[in-house]
């Protein structure tokens, strides 16, 4: 194993140690301890395993996960970063299907091979955009009757 | 034979039409790389909200059974195959595609899959009561350990590593006990307003299945899938039939053993189609001729991997312990209709569970004949970029949580699980354990509940929990499953390279 994923395997399961120590805390802390009876027996086997696991992440035994390339983490922020403020803020304060426009053409516009320089791409992508709003609000607003937020937009 | 009884319902022409939907559609997506059967099911439940309880299931059940026939073809005419459980199918699926008979490979698959399939849903049919019947006996402390069992099991046979599949089990037990606990009322780890009246099963099953796939999609960049379509030469289907029916013992072979590991929970189609090939390679004449485009090798892999689809379903009517990740999902589509499958579900439902049966009796030849014919469409629509299919993912995979309760808590709910999915699986945790204990952890904590008051005015918990011959079986089936897990993880490690390892972890991701 290289130090790349060593290092992330000891980040991540350090991080999943830290919440199943915390859920382990709260479960034998917090009141009705009836209410938590279940949990603290849940908890304990979570937090037992997780910090095993995070051990053997330290002592460099992790035999099962790849981690994230350097590659792959650079492709993939760009649309992570579109995915995120589209889902956590423009949905909400865009209006649903505004946003939904905007983030699918982005999206595809980050990720088609097709060259930018050519305008018939730029149409293509408009096209697949148009025809995938028209089907979502098709099934959604007319046929299944699901209200979406519409703040400052549609 | 109730289940004739009921036949009538499904040629209704708004069931038989969703059966077709669902059979045409599932073919579709199936076909498509990245969209498996599990995340293919949750993206549709938002479809059925509207819709009557059989209906509903009508759709999902023949999605399930198509998208993992639909894989097929992907995997025989681009050499990708559509879902995990295809991979066996493109070793020889593809190589006859190449020699110019993909049109055969393509009729052999169907074929095989349909009688594989027709086989598993009479299994599904004569082994459903008989069980439901018997777990009518159940009590608390036995629904408990089948709870637990459910989690155990699909944690350590689904995973690559024993520790990370239980903890990802533990993961989804703990996800489920957010939210005001049911006896006391009291609020347990709510740290966002979202998550206030617990975590919906359904958006939680859309992000963890569909997010990583849109993140993985998004790792690839703008590279293109230069994946060519290998054309078809037209193959009088009468030959298929005559072909798969000379195949017997692969024909057999395939079916018995996807059938037999269809009712293992946790084991999916992927393990039946391997198992079978590998099978029908030992007991086979020609078996020097597999691996170079013989049909043996698809009959085998194909009716394997729809053979598992009826048996897969048996502990989630019968005991409502989905026994796969598309099960579980089944039943999240079950639960907003406000059915609680189980022992009594053939008591107080009989049309639906009935009614739904059927419809994958009469799926599995839909998706025979329209198979044959829209082969080469869906082979078309596997082509689609990933940078589209991403943009789609992620758009329904929004729509279809909002849709839920009209809530955009949801929304949240489901991408911030389906980001955390995705690091995890990263770093060898898997979606389904988690899946499972998400949605047996209600099932556990109230029959834990029970049982311990049960116990504390009798025999004590101790007791209770520990005793009978039942609790017994139970115990160890979870115990023999970790046993045999950690064994196996011990034994692939000393005869596994690093190499294959790696190999083998990116083929599956």
């Amino acid at each position: 194993m290289t130090d790349l994923p060593r290092n992330q395997h000891i980040i991540a399961s350090g991080f999943i140690a830290c919440v199943g120590v915390s859920i382990a805390y709260i479960s034998f802390t917090q009141e009705p301890a009836a209410a938590f009876i279940f949990p603290r027996l849940i908890s304990s086997v979570f937090a037992v395993l997780a910090i095993w696991t995070f051990v053997k992440a330290i002592l460099g035994r992790t035999k099962v996960g790849n981690g994230i390339s350097a590659d792959a983490m650079r492709n993939m922020l760009p649309g992570l970063v579109v995915a995120i403020v589209y889902v956590y803020w423009a949905a909400k304060a865009l209006g649903f299907y505004t946003a939904t426009t905007i983030a699918f053409f982005v999206l595809l516009s980050l990720y088609d091979p097709a060259p930018h320089s050519e305008l018939k791409t730029w149409g293509k992508r408009i096209l697949i955009t148009a025809g995938f709003m028209a089907v979502m609000y098709g099934l959604f607003a007319q046929l299944l009757n699901v209200f979406t937020p519409r703040e400052i937009f549609f | 034979m109730e289940f004739l009884f009921y036949m009538g319902d499904v040629f209704t022409p708004i069931n038989f039409g969703l059966l077709l939907l669902g059979t045409i559609g599932g073919l579709i997506l199936g076909a498509t790389p990245g969209l498996s059967p599990t995340m293919a099911v949750a993206l549709l439940i938002p479809f059925t909200f509207q819709l009557e309880p059989q209906q509903g299931l009508i759709l999902l059940g023949a999605a399930y059974t198509s998208t993992v026939a639909g894989g097929a073809v992907s995997a025989i005419l681009l050499k990708i195959p559509g879902a995990p459980a295809n991979i066996a199918t493109t070793l020889d699926g593809h190589t006859m595609a190449t020699k110019g008979e993909g049109a055969k490979a393509l009729q052999l698959s169907f074929i095989a899959s349909a009688i594989g399939g027709l086989f598993g849903v009479f299994l599904l049919i004569f082994l459903t009561p008989v069980l439901a019947q018997w777990a009518l006996a159940f009590g608390p402390s036995h629904l408990f350990w089948l709870a637990i069992l459910g989690v155990t099991v699909i944690g350590t046979l689904d995973s690559s590593s024993v520790v990370k599949g239980l903890l990802s089990g533990c993961i989804g037990l703990w996800l489920a006990t957010i939210g005001f606990d049911d006896i006391m009322g009291a609020q347990r780890f709510i740290f966002h307003p979202a998550v206030s009246g617990g975590i919906n099963v359904i958006p939680a099953l859309i992000g963890l299945f569909a997010i990583p796939q849109v993140i993985t999609m998004f790792t690839k960049g703008r590279s293109s899938d230069d994946a060519e379509i290998i054309s078809v030469k037209k193959h009088p289907i009468r030959l298929a039939f005559v072909e798969v029916f000379k195949r017997k013992t692969a024909l057999a072979i395939g079916t018995i053993t996807g059938s037999i590991i269809g009712l293992i929970p946790g084991v999916g189609g992927q393990i039946a189609g391997l198992v079978a090939y590998d099978q029908s390679k030992k007991f086979s004449k020609e078996s020097e001729k597999f691996g170079t485009g013989h049909s043996e090798g698809v009959i085998a892999a194909e009716s394997a991997n729809n053979a598992m689809v009826g048996p897969s379903l048996v502990p989630l009517l019968t005991l409502s312990i989905p026994g796969s990740p598309t099960a579980a999902v089944l039943l999240g589509g079950l639960l907003i209709h406000g059915i609680f499958p189980g022992p009594d579900l053939f008591l107080n439902y009989p049309q639906v569970a009935w009614t739904f049966i059927d419809s994958m009796l009469i799926g599995q030849l839909l998706m025979c004949i329209f198979g044959l014919y829209i082969a080469g469409l869906a082979a078309s629509v596997a082509r689609v970029p990933h940078a589209v299919m991403a943009a789609i993912v992620l758009g329904l995979a929004v729509f279809g949580s909002y849709s839920v309760q009209n809530s955009m808590g949801d929304v949240y709910v489901m991408a911030t699980l389906g980001l955390a999915m995705y690091f995890l699986e990263r770093f060898g945790f898997s979606a389904a354990p988690l899946v499972l204990g998400l949605i047996l952890g209600p099932i556990a904590e109230a029959n834990f509940i029970q049982g311990s008051m049960i116990a504390n005015a009798t025999v004590g918990t101790g007791t209770y929990f520990f005793t009978g011959w039942l609790n017994w079986l139970l115990i160890l089936i979870v115990v023999a499953s970790i046993c045999y897990s950690v064994w196996m993880e011990i034994m692939a490690r000393r005869y596994t390279t690093k190499d294959d390892a790696v190999a083998k972890e990116e083929a599956l991701s």
